[in-house]
């Protein structure tokens, strides 16, 4: 007994986004190899903005962020990333919440 | 704007800075509010169950015009297996009473309703504005803040950090540290949108009852978690959380586990033809008591959430954050009645009212609670539930074992699953933490 996949794109169809183009909130240090978090972050973080690119290093795109915090918990105080609220009105827009 | 002086700052528009913004409003202090959403509730995510008598005390006649979802007769607490549950249901007709104790309520709309409420006490409501910096005077004390919006800083007497789990002027200024990975959960939730009638008859419910789940067990796959179903009017909201911490270590996937939970087979004909229309993620603060930071400083205060003022133990954590915000407006009320300054001393008025009410005392008892579940979550969450289904079904199940055997293979199997030592440490510590 599998559960049915759906995709993480069509997941955060059903959000509303109003992105703030060529201002994303949240940034990735440059870095060799990735700490033990940041590639944790590949695995949790709930709207898969985190991804490993063909050099093993970790990069964000963060359009389909929910802005929930959890990389900022595991990896704000180590530098591995900057993170920030968008500036006012911008990301994600909960209808229900 | 800039020119203008406020008596006080309240960052964010969830439960807490609408709480704290409409006591001060309506008690005529001059208050502007800050919400980087679109509108009041846009980032705001919550289950969400309201407890009457927290607003109650803030708005009287809420119920005339807030938009309520289902008042709530029937609480289910499930341990689930993979294949099943063992329940423990608590509905009772004294739930339908002519003022409810407790409602389904959807974030969004709800903070819209309550912000409306914060705008005719007469407090001004600014959206789609970042507070991005307090702004402190050469003695430390904070004088206001700056936005992401053109302008020099805007001056208050106080700034109430109603900003949530993730508030970042708090934790810039220093006042706070940002929350460690084990003392915050993050719940992923999504809402499902079927015919009032099809959740009526499902839940056996008429009118406007509701039902609720709540749900552990290896749903969170050995991790410090829990699942929840709420029936709205006509959508149910369904989520579970775990905490960062385990998230992080055991390396599994949120919508995963969401998905999974959604496909059990005691979860999966409740949902049967539902369409989704929202998928949220959110942190919860789990940190309890001993997480709780400084909560009031030279021009400042900190409430609701961005305090981890949340009782995990209970799932409670809308009331305490509208119970803190009061507090605060009504602190600072006093103060500023007195005509004294915003400082140090004087704001510690809200800690010691703040002590004196359930908030405080609540998480105060279940203080060793947090790190009890985080060293044991294998056992609470994986072990203790698969051995329950075990021991429930070996009871129910009429095979020909005599009765005799049958309990001491249950015995046997809680034995051989944590020892007799592990058994009664178990059950001390768990009592001691509840305590």
């Amino acid at each position: 007994m599998t559960a049915p996949v759906v995709r993480i794109e069509d997941r955060l169809y059903q959000n509303r986004y109003l992105v703030d183009a060529g201002r994303p909130h949240i940034k990735v240090r440059p870095h060799q190899s990735p700490s033990a978090n940041l590639l944790a972050l590949t695995r949790i973080c709930p709207a898969k903005c985190y991804e490993v690119n063909e050099n093993g290093q970790v990069e964000v795109t963060a359009d389909g962020c929910m802005e929930c915090g959890t990389c900022r918990i595991l990896c704000e105080a180590n530098g591995d990333i900057d993170w920030s609220y968008p500036r006012g009105g911008f990301g994600v827009l909960f209808k229900f919440g | 704007m800039t020119k203008e002086k406020f008596d006080a700052i309240v960052v964010g528009a969830g439960m807490s800075g609408n709480a704290a913004a409409y006591t001060m409003a309506s008690r005529g202090l001059k208050v502007l509010q800050l919400e980087r959403g679109e509108y009041p509730g846009s980032k705001n995510v919550q289950g969400a169950i309201l407890y009457a008598n927290m607003l109650e005390t803030i708005i009287p006649e809420f119920r005339d015009d807030a938009p309520l979802e289902r008042h709530l007769v029937e609480q289910r607490f499930w341990l689930m297996d993979d294949t099943s549950h063992t329940g423990m249901h608590y509905r009772s007709e004294d739930f339908n009473e002519p003022t409810p104790n407790r409602y389904t309520i959807i974030r969004a709309p709800f903070d819209k309703w309550f912000s409306r409420k914060v705008r005719e006490a007469g407090a001004t409501v600014l959206c789609e504005t970042t507070a991005t910096e307090l702004v402190l005077d050469g003695w430390g004390k904070v004088i206001g803040v700056r936005t992401d919006r053109a302008g020099d800083t805007i001056h208050a007497e106080v700034v109430v950090l109603a900003e949530g789990v993730n508030g970042l002027l708090g934790t810039r200024a220093g006042f706070r540290k940002v929350p460690k990975p084990e003392a915050v959960a993050l719940a992923v939730k999504e809402m499902h949108f079927l015919p009032e009638e099809v959740i009526a008859e499902r839940f056996g419910l008429t009118g406007d009852q509701g039902c609720v789940i709540e749900a552990a067990g290896t749903i969170s796959r050995g991790m410090a978690g829990l699942g929840f179903l709420y029936t709205n009017k006509e959508s149910i909201s369904l989520g579970i959380g775990c905490l960062v911490s385990d998230f992080a270590a055991t390396m599994e996937n949120p919508y995963t586990l969401l998905d999974a939970f959604k496909d059990h087979p005691s979860i999966r004909p409740l949902l049967a033809g539902s369409e989704v229309k929202e998928y949220a993620a959110h942190l919860i603060p789990e940190g309890g008591y001993k997480a709780i930071p400084q909560l009031f400083g030279n021009g400042w205060v900190v409430v609701g959430d961005a305090g981890q003022l949340n009782n995990a133990v209970h799932r409670e954590g809308s009331n305490l954050a509208m119970t803190s915000g009061r507090i605060a407006g009504e602190a600072i009320s006093i103060i500023k009645s007195q005509g004294c300054p915003m400082a140090t001393e004087n704001l510690s008025l809200y800690k010691a009212m703040l002590d004196k009410s359930f908030v405080v005392k609540d998480l105060k008892k279940y203080k060793d609670m947090p790190a009890l579940l985080h060293t044991n979550s294998r056992n609470f969450f994986m072990t203790y539930p698969q051995l329950l289904s075990q021991a429930a079904q070996n009871f129910v199940r009429v095979d020909g074992t005599p009765k005799i055997e049958k309990e001491k293979a249950t015995t046997a199997a809680f034995v051989k699953a944590r020892s007799r030592w592990g058994l009664f440490s178990d059950a001390v510590r768990l009592a001691l933490a509840w305590r």
